[in-house]
């Protein structure tokens, strides 16, 4: 019941998006995101825009995957994830 | 045409074969390394239900290493709703001209006389599976002459998104409009299992989109005041395999922390507008938990300021203890003690087409789950 789905707000009309899941549209509301903007990558459950995703740090985390696990494993810069000690 | 935003959203490298392939070879080193530490068996539970659907999904349970074991958590949304809260459910679809909306896995958990709201709805009750309560909220306008209810259950996740339809129908003047707040709160759930002196649980897969609300904070005392693991974790594939790899090195060197795996999507501070939208709608109390029974400030209720779209006020539904079905282990399985093959019903006189219990019910039950896909 904690599934979310990623889209991208394609139009924002007040607190509500138009929201496209890989070709599917829907309309979301974007009350819990206030920052949201136009272009940017949400993260849906149950009609609302729960989180704003990076695509920047899913980049970096398939990224961390491929040194840590891929072919050349073994030279892995860092950890993975953010530590929060 | 995907743009190369969203790929990396949806990329396949998510669930890539070969990085899979060698995220495992490194987790039967950990976990024989780990389980030196813990004395033979490495115990790690995924808390959510989304989690314990995507494992089974993948198949990858039968590829971990035989020292590690997953065990299912408190997770599942309406697997944990209480006997008593089930039976309030059905009670309040037995009142004439109420319309109840619902998410779809409501539908057949079975009340403590053996109803559920599908036998309600053939018996004439009006029962609509909606997608979102914003939903429920757009019946209630068009249909201003019947109540509407929402079937309000869940986590940090759902807990917002009901609040924010509370708050459109209030705005919206709406009068007959309701919901009900059997909501569940992580962090005391972890502190329920924790403070059990049975507990034998080395690492927590911390549910990635409860986290995305709540942020890093909350965990904080698993690390400080239990010294078990904690990473926050994503649902592809890739995220939960590196995620038990995480928890794995974290055993080995012995310094738990709160690492967060789903740093694209969850942030330390979480979601401060969800946050703040969560305490004006509700306020934390006592909450039924099945075969857990009544805890202190582990649930929230609506706060006054929103009492009236509380539905069980509204209808006066009295809470009603309420036994477990006999035989049903989803209890004990909720709370880490068992895995769903362990009970006698499973698979036998409980299947998702006839379940006895919650956990078989739910498409995240972690019964469901094992029966589906084998665990």
């Amino acid at each position: 019941m904690c599934l979310a789905v990623p889209g991208k707000i394609t139009s924002i009309k007040s607190s509500n998006a138009e929201v496209d899941f890989s070709g599917v549209k829907r309309a979301v509301s974007l009350d819990l995101v206030p920052d949201a903007k136009k272009n940017d990558y949400v993260l849906v459950h149950a009609g609302f825009a729960i989180q704003i995703l990076e695509p920047k740090e899913a980049e970096e985390t398939l990224k961390l995957f491929k040194e840590i696990y891929g072919q050349d494993h073994g030279d892995a810069s860092g950890p993975l994830g953010h530590n929060n000690p | 045409m995907k743009t190369a935003s969203s790929a990396r959203f949806s990329s396949p490298l998510w669930r890539d074969h070969a990085l899979a392939a060698s995220a495992i070879s490194e987790m039967g080193l950990l976990a024989s390394a780990a389980a030196e530490k813990t004395g033979g068996q490495v115990n790690f539970m995924e808390v959510c239900g989304t989690h314990t659907m995507a494992i089974a999904a993948s198949g990858m349970r039968k590829l971990f290493p035989k020292e590690l074991r997953m065990l299912s958590g408190p997770g599942c949304p309406v697997c944990v709703t209480s006997q008593g809260d089930i039976d309030r459910v059905l009670a309040l679809a037995g009142i004439p001209g109420v319309i109840i909306t619902t998410f779809g896995d409501m539908l057949k958990v079975k009340g403590s006389k053996g109803l559920d709201l599908q036998s309600a709805r053939e018996r004439g009750a009006d029962i609509r599976v909606v997608y979102s309560p914003l939903d429920a909220v757009a019946l209630a306008a068009a249909e201003p002459s019947r109540e509407v209810v929402f079937i309000g259950v869940g986590f940090e996740t759902t807990a917002p998104v009901i609040g924010g339809a509370v708050v459109r129908a209030k705005k919206m003047g709406l009068k007959n409009f309701s919901s009900t707040a059997f909501f569940k709160l992580v962090p005391p759930a972890l502190e329920l299992l924790l403070s059990d002196p049975e507990n034998k649980i080395h690492g927590f897969m911390l549910p990635g989109h409860v986290s995305a609300i709540i942020g890093i904070a909350p965990y904080r005392f698993v690390v400080e005041k239990y010294r078990v693991p904690c990473v926050v974790t994503g649902f592809e594939p890739m995220d939960i395999l590196a995620g038990i790899n995480m928890l794995l090195k974290q055993v080995i060197s012995g310094t738990p922390s709160v690492e967060d795996e789903y740093f694209r999507a969850v942030r330390a501070e979480g979601n401060p507008a969800a946050q703040k939208l969560m305490r004006e709608v509700f306020s934390v109390t006592t909450a039924s938990w099945r075969a857990i029974g009544a805890v202190k400030n582990t649930g929230l209720e609506f706060s006054k300021a929103y009492s009236s779209f509380d539905a069980v006020k509204r209808f006066k539904i009295k809470y009603v203890e309420a036994p477990e079905p006999k035989g049903c282990l989803c209890g004990t399985i909720l709370l880490g003690k068992a895995l769903p093959p362990d009970c006698p019903l499973f698979g036998k006189g409980c299947t998702p087409s006839n379940a006895v219990g919650p956990c078989m019910v739910s498409s995240e039950g972690a019964c469901a789950a094992w029966f589906k896909y084998g665990g």
